[in-house]
């Protein structure tokens, strides 16, 4: 029963690198908030299975919902899209 | 520009290795935190709280919890003055649909209520004023992604905002006056409340006292923060 549950965690973790990766490189501003926002929401399941509920519920507003918010507040007063930039070290650099 | 360079690496390596050297003594993996078994074979007769976290931030540490504090206030202050406009308005176009309007009226009350047992119950269950508060935030958050000309009671938030902070403080100066210092729990120490029954709601001196001040700070605060955010200034 218990590798069941250590195949969920893996899952999340995988889930919340692929999603972290996205918002990374995601051109379309939106996206990458709500890319943003999905590891938020991720790291905060993984906090409850991991027996820390105070620090899930925390990462569930403030990450998931609140900063997210900010976010799009701001994008909507700038731009969606990420313009090209001059010049566009390579993603071992941005990373 | 080479010797920079060549500079900062050496410098780089040299804090690296006073670093890894000073680390090297600490072996791995064996407990050294004493200070956190003492809280956990010491919290219940010395603050009554059954959730141990609490106490530590409230009770323990209450002093670096009312620096937090005020560090969100400094973020709230900060972000009201630098989209601060004469005239300010929303701006939102297209109201929203019938689903979000309803779903929103109708969830609103229930994520206040969340939020308040959140706080309310801090010293009981995990959690505590900061998710709480968070939590009421997001309530409002939600009532202005609902309705385009929806805004939060300024006056009254804005006093609310200052009486808990004046109350936070003024809970550490009773705390001077009766005890011995800044934040001294005076309610479970000096009158001795609440020691027959700990594990329930009036119980734990002045933490769930605290954490209901700092739940309503952080709500209101962080409801402010989403204020000024969604406003746009008239030219």
């Amino acid at each position: 029963m218990t590798s069941c549950v250590q195949c969920i965690e893996y899952l999340m973790v995988f889930i919340m690198i692929a999603a972290a990766v996205f918002a990374v490189e995601w051109r379309d501003l939106l996206a990458a908030v709500v890319g943003m926002a999905a590891v938020s929401l991720v790291a905060s399941i993984l906090f409850f299975f991991l027996q820390a509920p105070d620090v899930a519920m925390t990462e569930a507003a403030i990450g998931a919902a609140m900063s997210a918010a900010v976010f799009i507040f701001a994008i909507k007063r700038t731009q969606r899209y990420e313009t090209e930039e001059e010049e566009k070290p390579g993603w071992w650099v941005r990373w | 520009m080479v010797m920079k360079r060549a500079l900062a690496i050496l410098t780089i390596l040299l804090i690296g290795y006073w670093i890894a050297l000073a680390l090297s003594h600490v072996p791995f993996g064996a407990d050294k935190m004493l200070v956190g078994q003492y809280y956990l074979n010491h919290v219940k007769a010395q603050t009554g709280a059954v959730n141990a976290v609490t106490a530590v931030v409230v009770n323990y540490r209450g002093f670096d919890t009312l620096g937090e504090v005020t560090v969100l206030f400094i973020a709230s202050t900060g972000v009201a003055a630098l989209l601060w406009r004469k005239k300010r308005k929303r701006t939102a176009k297209t109201e929203g649909s019938v689903v979000l309007t309803t779903g929103s009226r109708l969830l609103f009350p229930f994520i206040v209520l969340f939020g308040g047992y959140i706080f309310i119950h801090g010293h009981l269950t995990p959690g505590g004023g900061f998710p709480g508060g968070a939590t009421i935030a997001t309530a409002f958050l939600m009532l202005y992604l609902a309705f385009s000309v929806y805004e939060i009671p300024h006056k009254g938030f804005e006093i609310t905002e200052g009486l808990a902070g004046m109350g936070y403080v003024t809970v550490g100066l009773i705390g001077l006056a009766i005890g011995s210092y800044f934040l001294f729990d005076w309610i479970w120490q000096s009158w001795g409340w609440g020691h027959s029954n700990i594990g329930r709601l009036f119980s734990a001196g002045f933490i769930p006292v605290i954490y209901t001040i700092i739940g309503i700070k952080v709500g209101t605060e962080l409801s402010g923060i989403v204020d000024s955010m969604v406003k746009e200034g008239g030219e």
